[in-house]
């Protein structure tokens, strides 16, 4: 019954899409994703956000979908949609049952080539959009993140956040997201994504139907940008009003392609518990972390409430985040101490092997958790073209399962120093 | 397709569902007792909250070292959750660790030994909550609300963490009397769902609960509430924050009042179709007012609220609770047209396998299902029950529900109180 997956096929067409597809014909549904190579890494200043924008504008109506009828038109079908923008892609899906196939399909070639943007719709997203951001700056945690996150890179545009900063959000042109849409939203740079109860060569002469004749563009224009090394600690101290204070340690880690990234997903889990590689669904479960080393170091002594560690694939070296939200009465000094003294601990002793097989465990469970649904198998094998091949999916068992300890050590030396990481504070003043 | 669950009762009174599944070598179970924080002794809410998060921290067999290894080896996390009528262990493990992962929920079930440091720990992390809740509009904007439309102390206006107050003030001795006085095998419902043959869940649910013998949960019943006669507004001043939340509502239905099927229907064209039903196309889609707004409906034992939910700028506060009466106003006068009742049924018949798919969702369907008495068919019935609805019963619905003149309106954020 659980046999090897079912095949997966990989096309590409004569105009550059890359288009996957595997059958799971275990329930009557479908998952569509469409993936582009576009995300906030590829901003400049002064159209910081752009990205994120145009995912919104791209669900306001195209030339053959009128903008009264983007309402349901994956509803009808029982069917969600959604999409998300992040630092190295954007993405938009729809899962529905399967006989919403070719309405799926219809959906996203519009979507790659013939969006309005209508000059009334751009000046009212702008405020929702802004209306984001501040949602987003209400919560302190997500607040010390973004500026954690700026002080850490100083030249790589990973630097700036997703949603944008404010002032261009304010003064962003229709012109600046129509040109950024023509220019990444091509063929050439997308990958489409396929999953369920449905005959792959079907599948394939409807996706050949919808995209086939949507011409490819220029050549996407890549970042040259490469994060000088980082010489020193940096630290930040954010001071506003507030109930609670949050610790975060940040230090520049490997992208997904880097022979240390797996052997550090190891260590993550040895310290804060694994947490599986799905960005869409991990992060929805808590870690099993009650025996991971920060966890006991900082929850189980009573300075913090909860513990966490974030390292996510990226196409790039991104940061290797770690977080702590201080007990009330904790000092934030306390908090910090606890943290590095166990943090400078690994790159000294070691993990044992217990803790390394006990990591793997908890990686080979998440896995199969991370896989519970088509919309869950298609955004891995989609996530993963985007930022280096689909076929690391796959290869995730073995990958982690290979990671010697030695390995695990190498990667703590490398990147557990002072001088790789940020140190970031939010210390709260008192309410008025 | 339809569930078909096997459901089998021991003769200490614990319910099993268990449903086979193949599309992971997974099981997901969901082990629910009737005793949520409605049950929180009166002044002392947030008992069963922080009894939740300390009932996994040891057992007269275990220690809490022995839980940890136990769960962090085979990469699993126990979800415990309390609801207003529930407490809830949740988890998916591998199904060739489901055994000794049952046996392990059930062994906190039944013999939680809550040592004093655990407990001390523990509290410290529901108050350092508590706190961030306080420094949370959208929390406190809800809170507020709930506390309004269900006044002297009923269970459904308490903060389900409590206050910093009653968590301090919390002993040992007090969470093992909840424990004592509500939890025992004729309030508990096993929903076992994944990759095990219900025959074998059936019988490792006998082995870890059947030697349980405890009389009857003491049982209570949840006060009516009324709804209200005059409109309310309040305004939680909160000058450190850059974006105001609203919260909106009203006193609403019982789960199993008879219009339920009809006021899910009238909530989704008014608040949840697409982005937000009416109330995301005027105030997202055409105003831009909001990057969130939708209403949800939480019919439960007693009449729940019909809840309206937003994050907008401060300066548009005004603007958007005045587009939110429009609305109610509209829909009221008006009703909802025959093709949207259409659309929304068509939507929430259609998505039913969607809403299936995982064992954790089927998990908690069936849940949900056995807690309010819906039937081990409710699947298959569900399409009918939504078709039977006409568009009188759901103009009703909106007649009944919504009033813009009772409303209760909250706003938390950085504006003027």
């Amino acid at each position: 019954m659980h046999g090897r997956p079912p095949a997966l096929t990989e096309t590409l067409l004569d105009n550059g899409l890359k288009v996957i597809v595997q059958e799971e014909h275990t329930a009557p549904l479908a998952s569509v994703w469409c993936w582009y190579k576009v995300g906030s890494k590829d901003e400049r200043p002064g159209i910081t956000g752009v990205s994120h924008w145009v995912e919104h504008m791209n669900f306001k109506g195209t030339t053959n979908i009128p903008r009264d009828q983007v309402k349901g038109i994956i509803e009808q079908f029982g069917g969600s949609w959604n999409g998300y923008t992040w630092i190295d892609q954007t993405t938009y899906l729809e899962t529905a049952t399967r006989d919403a196939l070719d309405r799926m399909l219809f959906i996203e070639s519009e979507r790659m080539a013939n969006c309005l943007y209508h000059p009334d719709d751009c000046e009212s997203e702008r405020t929702v959009i802004i209306s984001e951001l501040q949602g987003g700056e209400n919560d302190p945690d997500q607040l010390l993140d973004q500026e954690l996150t700026a002080t850490a890179f100083k030249a790589h545009p990973y630097r700036h956040p997703t949603i944008g900063w404010l002032s261009d959000l304010e003064t962003m042109t229709r012109d600046d997201l129509y040109s950024y849409y023509k220019r990444y939203y091509v063929p050439n740079n997308a990958t489409l994504v396929i999953v369920g109860d449905v005959d792959t060569s079907d599948a394939m002469k409807r996706v050949e139907r919808h995209f086939g004749g949507i011409p490819p563009g220029a050549a996407v224009p890549r970042l040259r940008t490469i994060e000088p090394e980082q010489t020193g600690e940096r630290r930040l101290t954010i001071r506003k009003p507030g109930t609670t204070a949050y610790l975060k340690v940040g230090y520049h880690a490997p992208s997904v392609a880097d022979a240390h990234f797996f052997p550090l997903a190891i260590l993550d889990a040895v310290l804060t518990g694994a947490k599986g590689l799905n960005l869409w669904s991990s992060f929805r479960v808590p870690p099993p972390q009650r025996s991971a080393r920060l966890y006991r170091a900082l929850v189980e002594r009573g300075l913090a409430s909860s513990v966490g560690g974030a390292l996510l694939p990226t196409e790039q070296p991104f940061l290797y985040m770690l977080s702590a939200t201080a007990t009330v009465g904790t000092p934030l000094a306390a908090v910090e101490a606890a943290m590095l003294e166990e943090l400078e601990r690994v790159p000294l002793q070691g993990v044992s092997d217990a803790e390394i097989a006990k990591a793997k465990a908890q990686l080979r469970a998440r896995l199969v958790f991370d896989r519970d649904s088509v919309t869950n198998i298609a955004h891995q094998l989609g996530y993963f073209e985007t930022i280096a091949r689909a076929d690391v999916v796959e290869s995730l068992p073995s990958k982690i399962a290979d990671v010697t300890p030695a390995q695990v050590a190498a990667a703590a030396r490398d990147i557990l120093r002072a001088s790789n990481r940020t140190v970031g504070w939010f210390d709260p003043l008192p309410l008025a | 397709m339809t569930l078909d669950p096997i459901r089998s009762q021991l003769d200490n009174g614990v319910t099993l569902l268990a449903k086979r599944t193949t599309m992971t070598p997974a099981v997901a179970m969901s082990l629910a007792m009737r005793a949520g924080s409605s049950c929180d002794p009166a002044g002392w809410a947030g008992t069963a909250w922080l009894l939740s998060r300390v009932i996994d921290r040891g057992t007269a067999t275990r220690s809490a070292a022995d839980i940890a290894e136990e769960l962090d080896s085979r990469g699993i996390t126990l979800t415990i959750t309390v609801t207003r009528h529930s407490f809830t262990i949740a988890c998916v493990c591998l199904a060739e660790d489901f055994e000794p992962v049952l046996a392990l929920a059930g062994d906190i079930f039944m013999n939680p030994s809550i040592p004093e440091p655990e407990l001390a720990t523990r509290k410290g992390e529901v108050i350092t909550a508590i706190r961030q809740d306080q420094d949370n509009p959208a929390v406190r904007a809800t809170e507020s609300l709930m506390a309004l439309l269900y006044p002297d102390g009923h269970p459904y206006g308490r903060p389900t963490k409590g206050s910093v107050e009653t968590v301090e003030a919390l002993t040992r001795d007090g969470l093992l009397q909840l424990h004592a006085d509500r939890f025992a095998p004729g309030a508990l419902t096993a929903v076992i769902v994944g990759d095990v043959d219900p025959s074998k869940a059936g019988d490792a649910v006998n082995r870890v609960f059947g030697g349980w013998r405890k009389p009857a949960a003491a049982s209570s019943a949840v006060p009516a509430a009324q709804r209200g006669t005059a409109r309310r507004r309040q305004t939680i001043a909160m000058p450190n924050k850059t974006q105001a939340d609203l919260a909106y509502g009203f006193v609403s239905i019982a789960r199993r009042d008879p219009a339920y099927y009809a006021c899910w229907l009238m909530n989704n064209v008014f608040g949840q179709y697409a982005l937000g039903g009416r109330l995301g196309d005027s105030i997202r889609e055409r105003q831009g007012m909001a990057y969130y707004v939708s209403s949800s409906l939480d019919a439960n034992v007693a009449p729940g609220p019909l809840a309206i939910r937003a994050g907008i700028s401060p300066a548009n506060v005004d603007r958007a609770i005045a587009s939110i009466d429009d609305q109610i106003a509209g829909i009221v006068r008006d009703g909802v047209t025959a093709k949207e009742l259409d659309e929304s049924r068509r939507f929430l018949i259609g998505s039913i396998p969607r809403a299936l798919e995982t064992n954790g969702a089927i998990a908690n369907f069936l849940q949900t299902a056995a807690f309010f008495g819906l039937g081990l068919d409710y699947d298959a019935r569900l399409p009918a029950l939504l078709d039977a609805v006409t568009l009188d019963e759901v103009n009703g619905a909106a007649r009944a529900l919504l009033e813009v003149e009772t409303a209760t309106v909250v706003v938390a954020g950085p504006v003027e109180p």
